[in-house]
């Protein structure tokens, strides 16, 4: 009794840490007259400046005969707007020091600005990146450059292990569900996409009331105001996203051998797992550190590497999105030891899924994540990532605070419950790219 | 113009104060040297210690023992059992890991600022009691061929850049690979890895550099507590191994399942010695900056964008190193073209720049460009610990990353043609191709449902 309400109070004490600094990280939100939501936090620290706007555009946006094309619009967005050519946007954005990037995954396509606060600076970058966002051009010319370099990438990357594990793996998790549709396309589709197909799929995604703006940095409320506003203005007007189709379980074992003359086989096993907003995903998240999410402390490092020497690499993941997103335990070893590799990951992950972690497991999982949680926003550009994650899936404002709180809360009970109910070890999916020879 | 870049140079003197002004350097009697900077921007801290033992200091038949012992420091002392290192630092709270490069091993710890004294711990006990056996070592060093299977065997272009180095230094260690070749991995023993620890682990080869929401002086009241008592050694001599004039282009393949050839050329060049009087690696830095700083740089503009040659090209130069630089340009053709014609067109480039030299306007992007990255590096601890880190190892110490700076904004166009002229030469050039090779044609298999394989 005494040691589990020391536990407690340690789980506890964690938390208050926290709480103590996110005090001084208050997340201001207010929808901007044209319909974007903003989320902002002033922060004078650094005489800097970053921001990022992003839409519901990502490759699960996608159609199958013209798969790629929400990642082909997301970069040309930088290759010429407003009349400014793409050679004259690039350098326009390094005469003042400014970066311009920008992220793509299933769900969500954007552009961030990294940029010096200081008004000159600030300024030009300001305004390129306001014309990138609502005025891109496409120019015909750039797209069939573009499409030829991609196809040639594609192309490239189809002779790679690991690019070809990971999109056999998409295809047998999700089947025709768009997540499966891969976010470079395939060379058949990318070759079809004319200038239409581009500016079409922009006018419909890339919408003022469907943007998020994160900002944080050296400007006043009524600067991101501005700023805010000014970037999304003159955003095509549209419809909100439609929801994407609920992930359907798979009903047998699936297993994908590709052959390859590589050293060492690619070895991907997985389900679908969770959405961003998801009543397991709490205990998911804290027993997925036990199983393979928490490096040299996890199950999975234990039993494959550490005692067996079998991989350098060994993880298991949740990466939640709108929809279930992969649920993926992954490793690379030795072509002869394949079979013996298999075994011994999917020992462990049944023993896992069938009995749940120790109470000093839990214990540990949870140390971990509370004890970590300042790590994880101690940079502007890791709290830009979390600005721009609770705008696009509306979580609460105040996430970063509950985080830790909802982490201390878990119980032994409920991840043993949570996987065994989210994960079935009888039905997962398996990707051996390699030696299939030896992986029976 | 002028005016422009006077802003740029007073803007960079400014923010230098304001960025290294709270940087506390501390000796103590054994040897270790230990480095704290003040950031207070968030309550965490970065502790990293670092030896000077890479890859460069390694023999011939043991290649890959610095990696190795870096792998092996996580297997246990007389106190801290095999995997309790770790396991201590996560419950806490915290990251850690290790890295090992040609010019150092270094080992670090991310943690909230009032748990520093659990890195101090740990950390200063391994690096006096570690305790390697036989029997960890014979399944770790498995994992280190994992490793080089995943990080270069299997990746076609990791292998051309492992050749191209191989070919252009023959006197130097920068030859070797940092992961060691692998018939040294397989006949490596636990007696290499003791040899190499007992060498080179010891408080006067090493430098620690924390940076955080913490107080230097106390800091150092902590350091002086965990390593105060460590043992100096005789450290071995370390001997120059200056490479020879190249005196004439090389050139190497190699065959590699893929689908597009690749291309790298790497010149000979130097890197910073004495960072106050040094101009010509800083001019080298600012030319791989015109040629390659964003995508309207020389190279993309002219090879991707105009004459579309290439799918891909790139170039960079680090002035940064204990041994000696090579200034790189790489590529992919695009399909139809050959890696001759990208080679010829990436010389055209370089002959562009001896002519013609480079504008005021290019000169003044890279600059700024340089002004900036200043200020964003502040942005993570992390990064600002391994500049700190880095420095100290190349042995022009942690000042330097700010009279490199200073350095960089007076670089002149003349400069950068003279470095372009003197180095960018044939006598001094390797070019390293990837000929790509088909994979065996077999169909993928059909998904097969219902196949399983437990046991």
């Amino acid at each position: 009794m005494i040691i589990k309400l020391m536990r407690f109070l340690v789980a506890l004490s964690g938390a208050c840490t926290i709480l103590t600094a996110y005090a001084a990280l208050p997340i201001q939100h207010w929808v901007a007259p044209s319909g974007a939501q903003v989320y902002f936090v002033e922060n004078h620290d650094l005489p800097m400046l970053d921001l990022s706007v992003d839409f519901a555009a990502g490759s699960s946006r996608d159609v199958p005969a013209k798969a790629g094309l929400a990642g082909i619009v997301r970069h040309m967005l930088e290759l010429g707007a407003g009349g400014i050519s793409e050679t004259e946007i690039s350098k326009r954005m390094a005469d003042v020091g400014a970066e311009l990037g920008g992220h793509f995954d299933l769900d969500r396509a954007g552009l961030s600005l990294r940029t010096l606060s200081n008004a000159r600076e600030r300024e030009a970058a300001l305004a390129i990146m306001t014309a990138v966002l609502q005025q891109p051009d496409f120019p015909d010319s750039v797209l069939q450059r573009e499409k030829t370099r991609a196809i040639a990438g594609l192309k490239e990357a189809e002779t790679q292990p690991d690019f070809i594990a990971g999109n056999a793996f998409s295809k047998a998790l999700y089947g025709t569900h768009p997540y499966a549709l891969p976010e470079e396309g395939e060379v058949g589709t990318l070759e079809v996409l004319t200038r239409n197909d581009v500016a079409d799929f922009y006018r419909t995604h890339y919408t003022s009331n469907g943007a998020t703006v994160g900002l944080i940095g050296d400007v006043t409320r009524a600067e991101a105001e501005a700023i805010a506003q000014r970037l999304t203005e003159r955003l095509p007007k549209g419809d909100n996203p439609a929801a994407i189709s609920t992930v359907p379980l798979p009903t047998q074992a699936v297993t994908n051998e590709i052959a390859h003359p590589a050293t060492q086989s690619h070895i991907l096993i997985g389900y679908p797992g969770i959405k961003r907003e998801d009543a397991d995903y709490f205990p998911l998240l804290v027993g997925n550190y036990v199983l393979g999410g928490g490096g040299f402390d996890s199950r999975l490092t234990r039993d494959v590497r550490d005692k067996r020497g079998l991989a350098y690499s060994v993880y298991s993941y949740f990466m939640p999105f709108k929809e279930a997103g992969p649920f993926e335990l992954g490793l690379q070893t030795k072509k002869e030891q394949t079979g013996e590799a298999l075994q011994v990951v999917r020992k462990t992950l049944r023993d896992f899924i069938e009995r749940g972690p120790t109470e000093a497991e839990l214990k540990q999982a949870k140390n971990n994540i509370i004890g970590g949680f300042p790590l994880r926003i101690d940079s502007n550009k890791k709290i830009l990532e979390y600005l721009s994650l609770i705008g696009f899936y509306q979580l609460p404002l105040d996430y970063l605070e509950r985080y830790p709180r909802s982490v201390a809360r878990v119980t032994l009970a409920q991840v043993r419950e949570a996987f065994k109910r989210r994960i079935d070890p009888d039905k997962m999916v398996t990707v051996v790219v390699g030696g299939p020879e030896v992986a029976k | 113009m002028k005016l422009k870049q006077f802003s740029f140079l007073l803007l960079a003197g400014m923010l230098a104060q304001a960025a290294w002004g709270a940087t506390q350097e501390y000796h103590f009697a054994n040897g270790l040297k230990l480095i704290v900077k003040e950031d207070h921007r968030a309550p965490v801290v970065v502790s990293q210690i670092w030896y000077r033992a890479g890859s460069m200091d390694e023999f011939n038949g043991t290649t890959g023992v610095a990696h190795v012992l870096e792998h092996m420091m996580f297997k246990g002392t007389k106190k801290i059992p095999a995997g309790q290192f770790s396991k201590r630092i996560a419950a806490a709270g915290g990251k850690e890991n290790a890295f090992t490069n040609r010019d150092y091993t270094a080992y670090f710890q991310q943690l909230q600022a009032d748990r520093l004294p659990l890195a101090f711990e740990l950390e200063s006990d391994r690096m006096e009691h570690l305790n390697l056996t036989d029997a960890e070592f014979a399944k770790e060093i498995n994992v280190v061929m994992e490793e080089r299977r995943m990080r270069t065997e299997d990746k076609p272009q990791a292998l051309v850049y492992e050749q191209l180095m191989a070919t252009a230094f023959q006197q130097n260690p920068y030859r070797r690979p940092v992961i060691g070749w692998m018939n040294d991995l397989t006949q490596m023993t636990g007696e290499d890895a003791r040899t190499w620890y007992k060498r080179w682990y010891a408080p006067n080869n090493a430098v620690m550099v924390v940076v955080g929401d913490v107080k230097p002086d106390a800091v150092f009241k902590l350091a002086q507590k965990y390593y105060g008592k460590a043992k100096a050694h005789i450290l071995p001599l370390r001997k120059p191994q200056e490479e020879l004039a190249q005196n004439g282009i090389r050139r190497v393949t190699v065959k590699a399942p893929a689908k597009l050839p690749f291309l790298i050329m790497g010149y000979h060049a130097p890197t910073l010695r004495d960072p106050v009087k040094d101009w010509e690696p800083l001019a080298l830095e600012v030319l791989a900056g015109v040629l390659d700083g964003n995508d309207s740089a020389r190279l993309n503009q002219a090879l991707v964008r105009e004459r579309q040659i290439a799918s891909q090209v790139g170039g960079g130069f680090d002035a940064i190193a204990r041994g000696p630089g090579m200034f790189m340009l790489e590529g992919t053709p695009s399909e139809g073209k050959s890696v001759s014609e990208l080679e010829a067109a990436l010389r055209e480039q370089v002959e562009k720049v001896k002519t013609d030299g480079v504008t005021e306007e290019e000169l003044n992007r890279v600059k700024a460009q340089v002004v900036a990255a200043q200020v964003y590096q502040r942005d993570s601890m992390f990064y600002q610990a391994m500049l700190i880190g880095e420095f100290e190892m190349v042995g022009i110490g942690y000042k330097a990353v700010d009279q490199r700076l200073k350095g960089l904004q007076q670089v002149t166009a003349e400069q950068v043609q003279t470095v372009a002229r003197k180095y960018l030469t044939d006598g001094n050039l390797t070019v390293a191709v990837l000929d790509p090779q088909p994979l065996e044609n077999k169909a993928p298999r059909k998904l097969m449902p219902g196949v399983r394989h437990d046991n």
